[in-house]
């Protein structure tokens, strides 16, 4: 935890975005969370992506539920509304607040816990409405502020500060995504920030729900030897499967990619994000593939990262409610009430 | 055998038809009662049906009462048995010189057996063989036949019984002429056969002129509708599913726009209450009038939310169309069971505001109205109905609709008072009524605000600090005075020199009021108060110190009413005596007049 609030006092030199701003005016309160928290760098990563999108932040929307990681929206974006709800019930707040508002831009961010223990139900159900939204899941396979429990994302043998060791299988949230029929399936560490950033720009311009898993250390209560969610154990175990680079609209694509390795892909608003492999078996595009070749790693001990699966053409819960792309709530009282003549012709059929 | 003939009972009876759930008998029941109330008679229909798709018992019961009282009369003139697997209970349950029709294909001379009973067999399973040709239609046959044996029975008017025919099967012609020729092969076999008309019959009244037949789920999905609610999220749960599917069937026809196909609204079916709940609060955060309809076990499970709602002051509108608890209960009946559940529901100090409405004509005005509290108040609204109210048809006056009205949408700063502050903060109470402004979503950069349900101070910040809480938990409790004043004041029906009322609630209403002419005859006057809004306003108060007698009906085991009367005012728990019903069935004006008899006669005996 930092104690030095720094001053609202932007450098001159710093690099401005389309809308002028600068990414300090993407900050938020000084984070609460311990030093060295996989968490904060997340923070820094969405600061940055949004600031390099130039999203208007009071055009996003930040909502969370309850932990460590749910913690988080309040230490970026002042500017942007921000709602921690219950433990475990983000998904089903956030797909409230989009069923009202279409127009922005919603970013969850909840932890293992929060996700796929007290909220899985939720969670999934998110996925099956295909919410248009990026949801980060800061997985650190731990319980932060009960003070070091499992979480059902530790793995088998994972072992505790305090000694247990883990028996329980963990829920792994790229494979339920895959099975569950998700259309952005991301994996991440916090400790690679270039990756990260690309990722979150990609996931918040997936028109569908974008899911990054993001392992996040927890420095005080899993970090030790032993387990597998520290920062020693990530580092050496992960595996970049597929490189991406995120390219906005009306840019050119500069980049000279290796022909037979690069896959464009359209997203809804014009921008591409560009996949390279670095492994030449994986497509990220095959959900039957891409769940065969993330479980055979993760046999082997290896933690596959990047964009691991992705569908842009799959309709999202507007599309399929076929409700307009104004908001609900911002439409006239006049055109959804009937008035009394309509009153006046339903109640014929009650006589 | 002779059997007393009960005296001519002109538009005073109770017709009761007991059948197999899943043999549609509901059109046939349907049309019975819609034939009576185009006579001009008032009528209601009461449905006793089963959790279950098929194959169980289920009852059908109209009342018809040429005096409008059309509360459940607890006595049944004449039964029509439809199903063997009740034929015991059904004719233990007809009243002394009523009538029971049933099927004499197989004739059941040993169990009719009641000496004060008039049996009417009528073969109708041997008819329907010998006229019609396939096995499904002699089963629906059956029941449309028995509409027509109560035609000629009752004097029905068999032109309006055609009308509805030809209005229920206009797209299918040749359904029309074989449920026509069904009805008159009963009228014929009972003209026939029997002493036409009964005792008990209809005759032509004026009395239903601008009215409807229609149920609370309707009516309250309507009032959503009017309300200008555009997000609906709920889990299907008896007995409001037909609340949203009414909703769902009126944005069809009246929300589309009518250039693009558009929905103007957005109908979620959420994976659990706990969801449906969550995505109320999300829209109506984001300045959407947001709803969800659900029953007791909904709200046990919407808890959490319903205390977050409370606590970041997010407006919210439920329905709970309350059925027989505890736990799973009895999901096919009635009870008023969930006023202490829904008035505190969560932990930790909270309260809410809460509707009664007493029938659908009622549902669809609170229905209305709860939106432009939830907004105004910044807080959830639950609308607490039930499943008599819900789902039974019940003869309402027309429903009328203000083109003039405005809806309440609260304090939500535009723009530009937003840019007029020199900072936006949440929870300020500037105008002294405990309600602080809010902002939406989107709206301005400077209008943005972190809604948290963990401990915040007045400007919204979060915070452990013991006085900064105590300030915003001390501006709720405030926030709910104002709310006495919002909620709709309580139905009295009061003369100032007596000093013993009613106290009730909901759909006790026709009873109670039944219950009062039915003392008033034995020369006992009590008054009357039925309270429509919790927190309870001053009137509730007044009339509560100017009695000194007050029997409070309800329909619940516990007394909840009471309780919270007595939580919530300053009144004298001594001078409460309830009068309660809790079997699951709609309550009796006979169980409120026997609760006073028996508090008069200990009266006397002391």
């Amino acid at each position: 935890m930092s104690f030095i609030t720094k001053p609202k006092v932007a450098h001159p030199q710093l690099p401005r975005n389309e809308l002028k701003l600068t990414v300090r005016d993407y900050e938020g309160a000084m984070s609460t969370l311990c030093a060295g928290c996989g968490h904060d760098s997340i923070t820094g990563a969405i600061m940055q992506a949004a600031f390099d999108l130039s999203i208007p932040p009071h055009r996003m929307a930040k909502l969370s539920g309850i932990g460590c990681s749910s913690k988080t929206p309040a230490y970026f974006a002042s500017a942007s509304h921000g709602f921690n709800t219950v433990h475990g019930r983000m998904p089903s707040v956030a797909t409230g607040a989009n069923a009202a508002n279409p127009e922005l831009h919603y970013i969850g961010v909840s932890g293992d816990g929060d996700t796929l223990s007290i909220g899985l139900g939720q969670f999934l159900h998110a996925v099956r409405r295909n919410l248009n939204m990026l949801y980060l899941i800061e997985n650190n396979g731990v319980y932060g502020l009960t003070k070091g429990q499992f979480s059902a994302s530790a793995d088998v043998g994972s072992k505790a500060k305090k000694g247990d060791t883990n028996q329980q299988p963990p829920i792994d949230p790229a494979l339920t995504l895959l099975a569950t029929g998700a259309t952005f399936i991301a994996r991440s560490f916090s400790g690679d920030r270039e990756q990260l950033v690309t990722l979150i720009k990609a996931g918040m311009k997936h028109r569908g729900f974008a899911v990054i898993d993001v392992i996040s250390p927890c420095v005080t209560f899993n970090d030790h030897e032993g387990s597998t969610k520290s920062y020693e154990f990530t580092r050496k175990h992960s595996m970049t499967a597929i490189y991406t680079d995120f390219v906005p609209p009306a840019k050119e694509i500069r980049t000279a990619y290796e022909i037979g390795q690069a896959m464009p892909v359209q997203m809804h608003d014009g921008s591409q994000i560009v996949l390279r492999k670095a492994d030449g078996a994986y497509n990220p595009t095959d959900r039957v593939a891409a769940f065969e070749y993330i479980q055979k790693h993760q046999q082997a001990g290896e933690i596959v990262t990047g964009l691991l699966y992705i569908d842009e053409t799959k309709p999202d819960m507007h599309e399929l409610a076929n409700t307009p792309a104004v908001p609900l709530a911002s439409l006239p009282f006049a055109t959804v009430c009937p008035g009394s003549k309509a009153l006046a012709s339903i109640q014929s059929r009650f006589r | 055998m002779s059997i007393a003939s009960p005296r001519p009972q002109d538009n005073d009876f109770t017709l009761k038809i007991g059948n197999v759930n899943g043999t549609g008998s509901a059109s046939a029941n349907s049309m019975l009662m819609k034939s009576l109330f185009r006579m001009g008679i008032p009528v209601c229909g009461k449905n006793y049906f089963p959790s279950n798709i098929q194959g169980l018992p289920t009852w059908y019961e109209i009342r018809v009462n040429s005096e409008g009282h059309l509360a459940r009369s607890g006595r049944v003139d004449v039964m029509v048995a439809m199903n063997a697997e009740t034929y015991r209970k059904d004719h233990a349950e007809v009243a002394t010189g009523g009538y029971l029709i049933y099927d004499s294909t197989w004739p059941r001379s040993q169990l009719f057996n009641r000496a004060d009973v008039h049996i009417l067999g009528v073969p109708l399973s041997r008819i329907c063989n010998e006229n019609f040709d396939n096995a499904r239609s002699r089963i629906l046959m059956k029941n449309i036949m028995y509409v027509g044996v109560l035609a000629a029975l009752l004097d029905l008017d068999m032109n309006i019984i055609k009308q509805l025919l030809n209005e229920q099967f206009a797209a299918k012609a040749s359904l029309l002429d074989a449920n026509q020729k069904a009805i008159d092969l009963g009228f014929a076999y009972a003209k026939e056969h029997f002493s036409c008309p009964l005792p008990f019959r209809a005759r032509t009244l004026d009395k239903t002129r601008n009215h409807i037949m229609i149920d609370g789920n309707t009516t309250a999905a309507l009032g959503c509708l009017f309300a200008g609610a555009t997000v609906g999220a709920w889990y299907p749960i008896t007995p409001s599913t037909s609340l949203m599917d009414a909703f769902k069937k009126f944005c069809d026809k009246y929300r589309r726009d009518p250039e693009t196909g558009k929905a103007n609204y957005c109908i979620i079916q959420a994976e659990d209450e706990l969801g449906a709940i969550g995505m109320v609060l999300g829209a109506s955060w984001n300045g959407a009038r947001s709803f969800t309809p659900t029953s007791g076990p909904g709200i046990s499970l919407m808890n959490e939310f319903l205390g977050y709602g409370y606590f970041t002051e997010i407006p919210a509108v439920l329905f709970d169309v309350q059925r027989c608890g505890p736990s799973t209960g009895m999901p096919t009946r009635t009870q008023q069971a969930d006023l202490m559940a829904c008035a505190y529901a969560s932990h930790g100090d909270t309260r809410h505001v809460l509707l009664f409405p007493a029938n659908p004509e009622e549902a669809f005005y609170q229905a209305v109205q709860a939106f432009d509290l939830a907004e105004r108040l910044q807080t959830p609204v639950i609308v607490l109905t039930d499943l008599d109210i819900g789902m039974n048809d019940w003869m309402c006056r027309d429903l009328n609709w203000d083109d003039s009205f405005k809806p309440d949408r609260g304090k939500v700063l535009t723009v530009e008072q937003i840019e007029a502050l020199p900072k936006f903060n949440r929870y300020l109470d500037t105008d002294g009524d405990g309600i602080a402004a809010r902002t939406l979503p989107g709206t301005h950069p400077k209008g943005a605000y972190f809604t948290r349900g963990s401990g915040h101070n007045m400007y919204g910040a979060y915070t452990e600090d013991a006085a900064e809480y105590q300030v915003v938990v001390d501006r709720l409790r405030r926030k709910f005075d104002t709310a006495k004043e919002l909620v709709p004041p309580a139905e009295i029906h009061a003369s100032e020199k007596c000093r013993t009322g009613f106290l009730t609630i909901g759909s006790c209403d026709n009873a109670v009021k039944e219950a009062r002419a039915l003392l008033a005859e034995q020369g006992v006057h009590v008054n009357y108060l039925r309270v429509k809004g919790f927190p309870f306003g001053k009137d509730v108060q007044d009339y509560l110190d100017s009695h000194d007698r007050i029997y409070v009906v309800e329909q619940n085991r516990d007394a909840q009413l009471r309780s919270l009367l007595m939580l919530e005012t300053r009144v004298d728990p001594n001078k409460l005596q309830s009068v309660l019903h809790y079997d699951g069935l709609p309550i009796l004006a006979k169980t409120v007049v026997d609760g006073v008899n028996q508090d008069l006669a200990r009266g006397k005996a002391a």
